[in-house]
Protein backbone atom coordinates (compact mmCIF):
# COMPACT_ATOMS: atom_id res chain seq x y z
CA UNK A 1 0.00 0.00 0.00
CA UNK A 2 1.37 3.57 -1.08
CA UNK A 3 -0.42 6.02 0.55
CA UNK A 4 0.53 9.82 -0.97
CA UNK A 5 0.80 13.15 1.40
CA UNK A 6 -0.38 16.11 -0.94
CA UNK A 7 2.78 18.44 -0.63
CA UNK A 8 1.98 21.69 -1.34
CA UNK A 9 2.26 23.43 1.80
CA UNK A 10 1.83 22.51 5.86
CA UNK A 11 2.80 19.81 8.16
CA UNK A 12 3.60 17.05 5.11
CA UNK A 13 6.74 15.32 7.03
CA UNK A 14 4.98 14.63 10.09
CA UNK A 15 2.22 12.60 8.43
CA UNK A 16 4.75 10.89 6.23
CA UNK A 17 6.42 9.82 9.51
CA UNK A 18 3.26 8.52 10.67
CA UNK A 19 2.27 6.75 7.77
CA UNK A 20 5.28 5.37 7.81
CA UNK A 21 5.48 4.38 12.21
CA UNK A 22 2.37 2.43 10.66
CA UNK A 23 4.22 0.53 8.91
CA UNK A 24 3.44 1.19 5.64
CA UNK A 25 5.18 3.57 3.01
CA UNK A 26 4.28 7.08 2.18
CA UNK A 27 5.02 9.81 -0.57
CA UNK A 28 5.22 13.63 -0.78
CA UNK A 29 3.05 14.71 -3.61
CA UNK A 30 3.67 17.94 -5.67
CA UNK A 31 2.82 17.19 -9.36
CA UNK A 32 -0.56 15.42 -10.37
CA UNK A 33 1.33 13.18 -12.17
CA UNK A 34 1.88 11.60 -8.93
CA UNK A 35 -1.08 10.66 -7.59
CA UNK A 36 -1.35 7.46 -10.29
CA UNK A 37 -0.08 4.34 -8.16
CA UNK A 38 -1.33 5.63 -4.56
CA UNK A 39 -3.85 4.10 -2.80
CA UNK A 40 -4.51 6.88 -0.57
CA UNK A 41 -4.01 10.95 -0.18
CA UNK A 42 -3.35 12.59 2.60
CA UNK A 43 -4.48 16.47 2.63
CA UNK A 44 -2.17 17.56 5.39
CA UNK A 45 -2.94 20.57 7.90
CA UNK A 46 -1.32 24.01 6.86
CA UNK A 47 -3.28 27.30 5.31
CA UNK A 48 -6.26 25.90 3.09
CA UNK A 49 -6.55 29.25 1.05
CA UNK A 50 -3.28 28.28 0.29
CA UNK A 51 -3.46 24.97 -0.51
CA UNK A 52 -6.40 25.79 -2.24
CA UNK A 53 -4.75 27.90 -4.42
CA UNK A 54 -2.16 26.15 -5.31
CA UNK A 55 -4.09 23.18 -5.87
CA UNK A 56 -6.67 25.16 -8.21
CA UNK A 57 -2.78 26.08 -10.28
CA UNK A 58 -1.52 22.89 -10.84
CA UNK A 59 -4.93 20.69 -11.70
CA UNK A 60 -5.04 19.12 -8.50
CA UNK A 61 -8.68 20.50 -7.87
CA UNK A 62 -10.04 18.92 -11.37
CA UNK A 63 -8.55 15.51 -10.60
CA UNK A 64 -9.53 15.02 -7.26
CA UNK A 65 -13.35 15.92 -7.39
CA UNK A 66 -13.66 13.23 -9.99
CA UNK A 67 -11.04 10.69 -8.16
CA UNK A 68 -12.44 7.81 -5.78
CA UNK A 69 -9.30 7.55 -3.84
CA UNK A 70 -9.94 7.68 -0.26
CA UNK A 71 -8.66 10.37 1.45
CA UNK A 72 -8.10 11.95 4.99
CA UNK A 73 -7.87 15.62 5.84
CA UNK A 74 -6.49 16.91 9.08
CA UNK A 75 -7.77 21.03 9.25
CA UNK A 76 -6.77 22.90 6.42
CA UNK A 77 -7.41 19.09 4.94
CA UNK A 78 -10.84 18.93 6.31
CA UNK A 79 -11.79 22.17 4.92
CA UNK A 80 -10.73 21.21 1.41
CA UNK A 81 -12.98 17.77 1.68
CA UNK A 82 -16.11 19.60 2.66
CA UNK A 83 -19.21 20.11 0.11
CA UNK A 84 -19.52 23.45 1.88
CA UNK A 85 -17.97 25.70 3.94
CA UNK A 86 -19.66 28.86 5.78
CA UNK A 87 -19.52 32.08 4.06
CA UNK A 88 -18.27 30.93 0.61
CA UNK A 89 -20.18 29.73 -2.32
CA UNK A 90 -18.80 26.68 -2.74
CA UNK A 91 -16.55 24.02 -1.00
CA UNK A 92 -13.56 22.55 -3.23
CA UNK A 93 -13.45 18.96 -3.58
CA UNK A 94 -17.03 18.16 -2.11
CA UNK A 95 -15.97 14.96 -0.92
CA UNK A 96 -17.67 14.75 2.88
CA UNK A 97 -21.04 15.74 3.04
CA UNK A 98 -20.50 18.41 5.86
CA UNK A 99 -20.77 21.85 6.34
CA UNK A 100 -17.56 23.16 8.09
CA UNK A 101 -16.96 26.70 10.03
CA UNK A 102 -13.19 27.81 8.96
CA UNK A 103 -11.55 29.42 12.27
CA UNK A 104 -14.42 28.56 14.61
CA UNK A 105 -12.72 28.28 17.74
CA UNK A 106 -10.92 31.68 17.48
CA UNK A 107 -7.19 33.29 16.45
CA UNK A 108 -3.92 31.49 17.18
CA UNK A 109 -4.75 32.79 21.42
CA UNK A 110 -7.35 30.27 21.75
CA UNK A 111 -5.48 27.46 20.07
CA UNK A 112 -6.12 24.78 22.25
CA UNK A 113 -4.80 21.41 23.17
CA UNK A 114 -7.16 18.21 24.64
CA UNK A 115 -7.43 14.37 24.89
CA UNK A 116 -10.49 13.20 23.32
CA UNK A 117 -13.03 10.25 23.14
CA UNK A 118 -13.23 8.78 19.40
CA UNK A 119 -15.83 6.39 18.55
CA UNK A 120 -14.78 2.93 17.83
CA UNK A 121 -11.84 3.27 19.44
CA UNK A 122 -10.65 2.68 22.79
CA UNK A 123 -7.70 4.99 24.07
CA UNK A 124 -8.20 8.82 23.86
CA UNK A 125 -6.39 10.88 20.83
CA UNK A 126 -4.25 14.02 22.03
CA UNK A 127 -6.09 16.23 19.70
CA UNK A 128 -4.31 19.74 19.26
CA UNK A 129 -6.64 22.65 17.89
CA UNK A 130 -4.87 25.29 15.79
CA UNK A 131 -7.20 28.09 14.32
CA UNK A 132 -9.05 25.14 13.38
CA UNK A 133 -12.67 24.63 11.94
CA UNK A 134 -15.41 22.39 13.04
CA UNK A 135 -18.19 20.14 11.44
CA UNK A 136 -21.68 22.23 11.42
CA UNK A 137 -23.61 20.00 9.63
CA UNK A 138 -23.61 16.47 8.63
CA UNK A 139 -25.14 14.95 5.65
CA UNK A 140 -26.51 11.60 4.93
CA UNK A 141 -24.10 8.34 4.38
CA UNK A 142 -21.42 10.79 7.38
CA UNK A 143 -20.62 9.21 11.25
CA UNK A 144 -19.58 11.65 13.62
CA UNK A 145 -16.42 10.26 15.10
CA UNK A 146 -15.79 12.96 17.61
CA UNK A 147 -17.15 16.29 19.85
CA UNK A 148 -15.71 18.78 22.15
CA UNK A 149 -17.93 21.13 23.69
CA UNK A 150 -21.07 19.96 21.17
CA UNK A 151 -19.31 20.92 18.11
CA UNK A 152 -18.36 18.44 15.89
CA UNK A 153 -14.56 17.61 14.79
CA UNK A 154 -14.22 13.87 13.50
CA UNK A 155 -16.28 12.36 10.97
CA UNK A 156 -15.85 9.71 8.03
CA UNK A 157 -17.88 8.35 5.12
CA UNK A 158 -17.12 5.09 3.30
CA UNK A 159 -13.83 6.47 1.38
CA UNK A 160 -13.16 10.15 3.56
CA UNK A 161 -11.82 10.83 7.18
CA UNK A 162 -11.77 14.59 7.87
CA UNK A 163 -10.74 15.95 11.48
CA UNK A 164 -10.30 19.20 12.81
CA UNK A 165 -7.18 18.56 14.87
CA UNK A 166 -3.80 17.23 14.19
CA UNK A 167 -2.83 13.83 14.97
CA UNK A 168 0.54 14.89 13.14
CA UNK A 169 1.55 17.09 15.63
CA UNK A 170 1.43 14.00 18.57
CA UNK A 171 3.12 10.76 18.10
CA UNK A 172 -0.40 9.23 18.14
CA UNK A 173 -0.91 7.00 15.40
CA UNK A 174 -4.71 5.86 16.03
CA UNK A 175 -6.07 7.95 12.83
CA UNK A 176 -3.50 7.11 10.67
CA UNK A 177 -4.29 3.40 11.33
CA UNK A 178 -7.57 4.21 11.22
CA UNK A 179 -7.56 5.64 7.75
CA UNK A 180 -5.27 3.18 6.47
CA UNK A 181 -7.91 0.33 7.25
CA UNK A 182 -10.56 2.33 5.27
CA UNK A 183 -7.68 2.13 2.42
CA UNK A 184 -7.41 -1.48 2.68
CA UNK A 185 -11.00 -1.94 2.81
CA UNK A 186 -11.54 0.03 -0.21
CA UNK A 187 -8.10 -2.05 -2.22
CA UNK A 188 -10.05 -5.00 -1.35
CA UNK A 189 -13.41 -3.57 -2.82
CA UNK A 190 -11.70 -2.35 -5.71
CA UNK A 191 -9.67 -5.98 -6.33
CA UNK A 192 -13.20 -7.78 -6.56
CA UNK A 193 -15.44 -5.36 -8.50
CA UNK A 194 -12.26 -6.03 -10.77
CA UNK A 195 -12.61 -9.51 -10.62
CA UNK B 1 -10.15 20.27 29.52
CA UNK B 2 -8.81 22.23 26.76
CA UNK B 3 -5.75 23.94 27.55
CA UNK B 4 -4.28 27.00 25.89
CA UNK B 5 -0.52 28.54 24.84
CA UNK B 6 1.14 25.17 25.09
CA UNK B 7 4.48 24.94 23.52
CA UNK B 8 2.59 21.96 21.62
CA UNK B 9 0.02 24.16 20.40
CA UNK B 10 2.53 27.05 19.46
CA UNK B 11 5.04 25.69 17.75
CA UNK B 12 2.66 23.22 15.95
CA UNK B 13 0.89 26.86 14.53
CA UNK B 14 4.17 27.53 12.79
CA UNK B 15 4.68 23.71 11.81
CA UNK B 16 1.47 24.48 9.56
CA UNK B 17 3.13 27.10 7.46
CA UNK B 18 6.29 25.08 6.55
CA UNK B 19 6.49 25.44 3.08
CA UNK B 20 5.19 29.08 2.86
CA UNK B 21 5.52 32.35 2.38
CA UNK B 22 4.40 35.27 4.92
CA UNK B 23 4.71 38.63 3.28
CA UNK B 24 5.56 42.30 4.89
CA UNK B 25 2.44 44.27 4.38
CA UNK B 26 1.85 47.88 5.54
CA UNK B 27 -2.03 48.25 4.28
CA UNK B 28 -5.35 45.65 3.71
CA UNK B 29 -4.74 46.02 0.03
CA UNK B 30 -1.60 44.96 -0.21
CA UNK B 31 -2.86 41.86 2.60
CA UNK B 32 -5.39 41.46 0.14
CA UNK B 33 -2.95 40.48 -2.50
CA UNK B 34 -0.68 38.93 -0.57
CA UNK B 35 -3.65 36.48 0.55
CA UNK B 36 -4.67 35.95 -2.82
CA UNK B 37 -1.30 34.65 -4.04
CA UNK B 38 -1.35 32.01 -1.70
CA UNK B 39 0.95 33.73 1.25
CA UNK B 40 0.53 31.88 4.21
CA UNK B 41 0.46 34.65 6.56
CA UNK B 42 1.34 38.65 6.29
CA UNK B 43 3.28 40.45 8.65
CA UNK B 44 1.46 43.64 9.26
CA UNK B 45 3.77 46.85 9.81
CA UNK B 46 3.73 50.15 9.21
CA UNK B 47 7.00 50.65 7.09
CA UNK B 48 8.84 47.65 5.32
CA UNK B 49 12.61 47.23 6.73
CA UNK B 50 14.16 48.96 3.28
CA UNK B 51 11.84 51.92 4.08
CA UNK B 52 12.47 51.48 7.41
CA UNK B 53 16.25 52.19 6.70
CA UNK B 54 15.68 55.38 4.71
CA UNK B 55 13.36 56.77 7.28
CA UNK B 56 15.72 56.35 10.01
CA UNK B 57 14.77 57.20 13.71
CA UNK B 58 13.34 55.01 16.33
CA UNK B 59 11.10 52.43 14.40
CA UNK B 60 8.28 50.88 17.05
CA UNK B 61 5.54 48.36 17.18
CA UNK B 62 2.85 49.20 14.49
CA UNK B 63 0.13 51.58 14.70
CA UNK B 64 -2.62 49.03 16.16
CA UNK B 65 -5.10 50.55 14.00
CA UNK B 66 -3.19 48.97 10.65
CA UNK B 67 -3.07 45.87 12.50
CA UNK B 68 -6.68 45.78 13.15
CA UNK B 69 -7.10 46.81 9.55
CA UNK B 70 -5.40 44.09 8.21
CA UNK B 71 -6.49 41.60 10.75
CA UNK B 72 -10.24 42.21 9.20
CA UNK B 73 -9.00 41.96 5.24
CA UNK B 74 -7.93 38.48 5.53
CA UNK B 75 -8.83 35.10 6.89
CA UNK B 76 -5.08 33.81 7.14
CA UNK B 77 -2.68 34.50 10.21
CA UNK B 78 -1.80 37.70 10.76
CA UNK B 79 1.21 38.32 12.58
CA UNK B 80 3.11 41.68 14.03
CA UNK B 81 6.88 43.34 15.01
CA UNK B 82 7.59 43.98 18.66
CA UNK B 83 10.88 46.06 19.50
CA UNK B 84 13.54 43.26 21.20
CA UNK B 85 12.64 43.27 24.70
CA UNK B 86 9.36 45.45 24.78
CA UNK B 87 7.12 43.55 27.10
CA UNK B 88 3.86 46.16 26.47
CA UNK B 89 3.64 46.38 22.66
CA UNK B 90 3.77 42.12 22.97
CA UNK B 91 0.98 42.18 25.38
CA UNK B 92 -0.65 44.91 23.76
CA UNK B 93 -0.56 42.75 20.59
CA UNK B 94 -1.54 39.42 22.29
CA UNK B 95 -4.36 41.57 23.91
CA UNK B 96 -5.92 42.14 19.99
CA UNK B 97 -5.66 38.48 19.01
CA UNK B 98 -2.33 39.16 16.65
CA UNK B 99 -1.47 35.18 15.77
CA UNK B 100 2.12 35.93 16.00
CA UNK B 101 4.79 37.94 17.32
CA UNK B 102 7.99 38.66 15.40
CA UNK B 103 10.61 40.00 18.54
CA UNK B 104 12.51 41.64 15.61
CA UNK B 105 15.60 43.35 15.09
CA UNK B 106 14.27 45.70 12.02
CA UNK B 107 12.74 47.77 14.91
CA UNK B 108 14.77 49.52 17.40
CA UNK B 109 15.47 47.59 20.30
CA UNK B 110 13.97 48.29 23.30
CA UNK B 111 15.78 46.64 25.83
CA UNK B 112 19.58 46.40 25.13
CA UNK B 113 20.46 43.26 27.80
CA UNK B 114 17.57 41.06 27.70
CA UNK B 115 14.79 39.45 25.73
CA UNK B 116 11.21 38.66 25.82
CA UNK B 117 10.59 35.99 28.09
CA UNK B 118 8.58 34.34 25.80
CA UNK B 119 6.85 31.63 27.04
CA UNK B 120 5.09 33.66 29.31
CA UNK B 121 2.45 34.55 27.14
CA UNK B 122 -0.26 32.01 25.26
CA UNK B 123 0.71 33.84 21.66
CA UNK B 124 3.74 32.20 19.99
CA UNK B 125 6.54 34.38 19.33
CA UNK B 126 8.98 34.05 16.22
CA UNK B 127 12.89 35.57 16.49
CA UNK B 128 15.75 35.69 14.03
CA UNK B 129 19.22 34.41 14.76
CA UNK B 130 22.52 34.04 12.99
CA UNK B 131 24.03 30.89 14.48
CA UNK B 132 23.23 27.82 16.98
CA UNK B 133 24.12 30.51 20.23
CA UNK B 134 21.13 33.06 19.26
CA UNK B 135 18.59 30.08 18.21
CA UNK B 136 19.42 27.78 21.32
CA UNK B 137 18.96 31.42 23.59
CA UNK B 138 15.58 32.08 21.47
CA UNK B 139 14.04 28.77 21.88
CA UNK B 140 15.33 28.47 25.76
CA UNK B 141 13.52 31.66 26.19
CA UNK B 142 10.21 30.00 24.51
CA UNK B 143 10.32 31.36 20.69
CA UNK B 144 8.04 28.98 19.16
CA UNK B 145 10.10 29.75 15.71
CA UNK B 146 12.80 30.76 14.41
CA UNK B 147 14.08 32.73 11.32
CA UNK B 148 17.44 33.58 9.53
CA UNK B 149 17.54 37.59 10.33
CA UNK B 150 20.02 38.30 7.14
CA UNK B 151 20.03 41.77 6.51
CA UNK B 152 16.74 43.23 6.23
CA UNK B 153 15.58 45.55 3.47
CA UNK B 154 18.52 45.39 1.55
CA UNK B 155 17.38 42.79 -1.49
CA UNK B 156 20.70 40.81 -1.00
CA UNK B 157 20.67 37.38 0.03
CA UNK B 158 24.01 36.76 1.25
CA UNK B 159 23.26 37.52 4.99
CA UNK B 160 20.71 35.19 4.81
CA UNK B 161 22.63 32.49 3.02
CA UNK B 162 25.47 32.68 5.67
CA UNK B 163 22.69 32.68 8.69
CA UNK B 164 21.24 29.75 6.91
CA UNK B 165 24.29 27.63 6.29
CA UNK B 166 25.42 28.32 9.86
CA UNK B 167 22.50 27.28 12.13
CA UNK B 168 22.44 23.96 10.09
CA UNK B 169 25.89 23.07 9.88
CA UNK B 170 26.20 23.70 13.56
CA UNK B 171 23.36 21.84 14.08
CA UNK B 172 24.53 18.83 12.27
CA UNK B 173 28.02 19.05 14.49
CA UNK B 174 25.99 18.60 17.38
CA UNK B 175 24.00 16.14 16.23
CA UNK B 176 27.13 13.75 15.95
CA UNK B 177 28.77 15.14 19.20
CA UNK B 178 29.47 12.89 22.03
CA UNK B 179 27.70 13.50 25.19
CA UNK B 180 30.55 14.45 27.29
CA UNK B 181 31.37 17.38 24.67
CA UNK B 182 28.05 18.68 24.69
CA UNK B 183 28.65 21.33 28.23
CA UNK B 184 31.76 22.90 26.19
CA UNK B 185 30.24 23.10 23.70
CA UNK B 186 27.08 25.00 25.12
CA UNK B 187 29.75 26.75 26.77
CA UNK B 188 31.32 28.42 23.38
CA UNK B 189 28.14 29.00 22.12
CA UNK B 190 26.47 30.63 25.28
CA UNK B 191 24.04 28.56 24.06
CA UNK B 192 21.26 26.43 27.26
CA UNK B 193 22.23 22.99 27.80
CA UNK B 194 19.31 21.65 27.53
CA UNK B 195 18.00 23.00 23.79
CA UNK B 196 21.82 21.49 22.63
CA UNK B 197 20.70 17.99 24.14
CA UNK B 198 17.24 18.23 22.57
CA UNK B 199 18.59 18.84 19.46
CA UNK B 200 21.01 16.05 19.54
CA UNK B 201 18.63 13.70 20.79
CA UNK B 202 15.72 14.06 17.69
CA UNK B 203 18.45 15.31 15.14
CA UNK B 204 17.39 19.15 14.44
CA UNK B 205 16.25 22.24 15.75
CA UNK B 206 12.73 21.51 17.93
CA UNK B 207 11.42 24.38 16.01
CA UNK B 208 10.93 25.37 12.63
CA UNK B 209 13.51 28.19 10.95
CA UNK B 210 12.34 29.67 8.27
CA UNK B 211 14.59 32.30 6.17
CA UNK B 212 14.55 36.15 6.31
CA UNK B 213 16.18 39.38 5.37
CA UNK B 214 17.14 40.54 1.73
CA UNK B 215 14.94 37.78 -0.50
CA UNK B 216 14.07 39.91 -3.21
CA UNK B 217 13.35 37.45 -5.99
CA UNK B 218 11.55 33.71 -6.89
CA UNK B 219 15.22 32.50 -7.15
CA UNK B 220 16.39 33.88 -3.64
CA UNK B 221 13.43 31.81 -2.12
CA UNK B 222 13.89 28.83 -3.87
CA UNK B 223 17.38 28.68 -2.89
CA UNK B 224 16.81 29.49 0.44
CA UNK B 225 14.35 26.06 0.60
CA UNK B 226 17.29 24.17 -1.32
CA UNK B 227 19.72 25.47 1.83
CA UNK B 228 17.18 23.69 4.13
CA UNK B 229 14.73 26.69 5.45
CA UNK B 230 11.52 25.60 6.17
CA UNK B 231 9.73 28.46 4.87
CA UNK B 232 10.74 31.88 3.50
CA UNK B 233 9.74 35.49 4.92
CA UNK B 234 9.17 38.22 2.34
CA UNK B 235 9.77 41.60 3.68
CA UNK B 236 10.23 44.49 1.10
CA UNK B 237 10.93 42.04 -1.42
CA UNK B 238 7.54 41.54 -2.69
CA UNK B 239 5.98 45.27 -2.43
CA UNK B 240 8.76 47.42 -3.24
CA UNK B 241 8.98 45.36 -7.01
CA UNK B 242 7.42 46.69 -10.02
CA UNK B 243 4.91 44.26 -10.02
CA UNK B 244 3.73 42.72 -6.29
CA UNK B 245 0.92 40.73 -8.01
CA UNK B 246 2.88 39.09 -10.00
CA UNK B 247 6.29 38.79 -7.52
CA UNK B 248 4.41 37.51 -4.97
CA UNK B 249 2.64 34.69 -6.89
CA UNK B 250 5.64 33.94 -8.19
CA UNK B 251 7.64 33.81 -4.91
CA UNK B 252 5.03 31.14 -4.08
CA UNK B 253 5.09 29.21 -6.16
CA UNK B 254 8.92 28.94 -6.10
CA UNK B 255 8.94 28.05 -2.15
CA UNK B 256 6.78 25.19 -3.48
CA UNK B 257 8.41 23.83 -5.84
CA UNK B 258 11.83 24.81 -4.94
CA UNK B 259 13.91 22.05 -7.36
CA UNK B 260 11.68 22.52 -10.54
CA UNK B 261 14.50 25.10 -12.17
CA UNK B 262 12.17 25.11 -15.10
CA UNK B 263 8.77 26.20 -13.37
CA UNK B 264 11.53 28.94 -11.84
CA UNK B 265 12.44 30.05 -14.98
CA UNK B 266 9.21 30.26 -16.38
CA UNK B 267 8.09 32.28 -13.46
CA UNK B 268 11.29 34.86 -13.46
CA UNK B 269 10.50 35.56 -16.79
CA UNK B 270 7.96 39.21 -17.34
CA UNK B 271 8.31 39.43 -13.80
CA UNK B 272 9.83 43.12 -14.44
CA UNK B 273 12.79 44.68 -12.17
CA UNK B 274 12.90 43.27 -8.07
CA UNK B 275 13.54 45.46 -5.41
CA UNK B 276 16.77 47.67 -5.68
CA UNK B 277 19.57 45.88 -3.96
CA UNK B 278 22.34 47.01 -1.30
CA UNK B 279 25.58 45.89 -0.82
CA UNK B 280 26.46 44.78 3.04
CA UNK B 281 29.51 46.13 2.17
CA UNK B 282 28.24 49.37 2.41
CA UNK B 283 26.67 49.40 5.43
CA UNK B 284 28.45 50.05 8.85
CA UNK B 285 28.22 47.77 11.66
CA UNK B 286 25.63 50.33 13.11
CA UNK B 287 23.42 49.75 10.42
CA UNK B 288 23.29 46.62 10.26
CA UNK B 289 19.82 44.81 11.41
CA UNK B 290 21.51 41.93 12.52
CA UNK B 291 23.98 43.16 14.78
CA UNK B 292 20.68 43.34 17.28
CA UNK B 293 19.71 40.83 19.65
CA UNK B 294 21.77 39.38 22.42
Amino acid sequence: MKIGVLALQGAVREHIRLVEACGEEAIPIKRVEELSGIDGLILPGGESTTMRRLMDRYGFTEILRESDLPMFGTCAGLILLARNIEGYEEGHLGKLDITVERNSFGRQVDSFEEELPVAGIEEKALAVFIRAPHIRETGEGVETLSKTAGRIVAVRSDRHLGISFHPELTDSLVFHRFFIDMVKVDMDNKLSVGM
Amino acid sequence: MQQTGTERVKRGMAEMQKGGVIMDVVNAEQAKVAEASGAVAVMALERVPSDIRTAGGVARACDPRIIEEVMEAVSIPVMAKVRIGHITEARVLEAMGVDYIDESEVLTPADEVFHLKKDDYTIPFVCGCRDIGEAARRIGEGAAMLRTKGEPGTGNIVEAVRHMRMVNNQVRQITVMSDDELMTEAKNHGAPYDILKEIKEIGKLPVVNFAAGGVATPQDAALMMELGADGVFVGSGVFKSENPEKFAKAIVEATTHYQDYELIGKLAKELGTAMKGLDINQLSLEERMQERGW
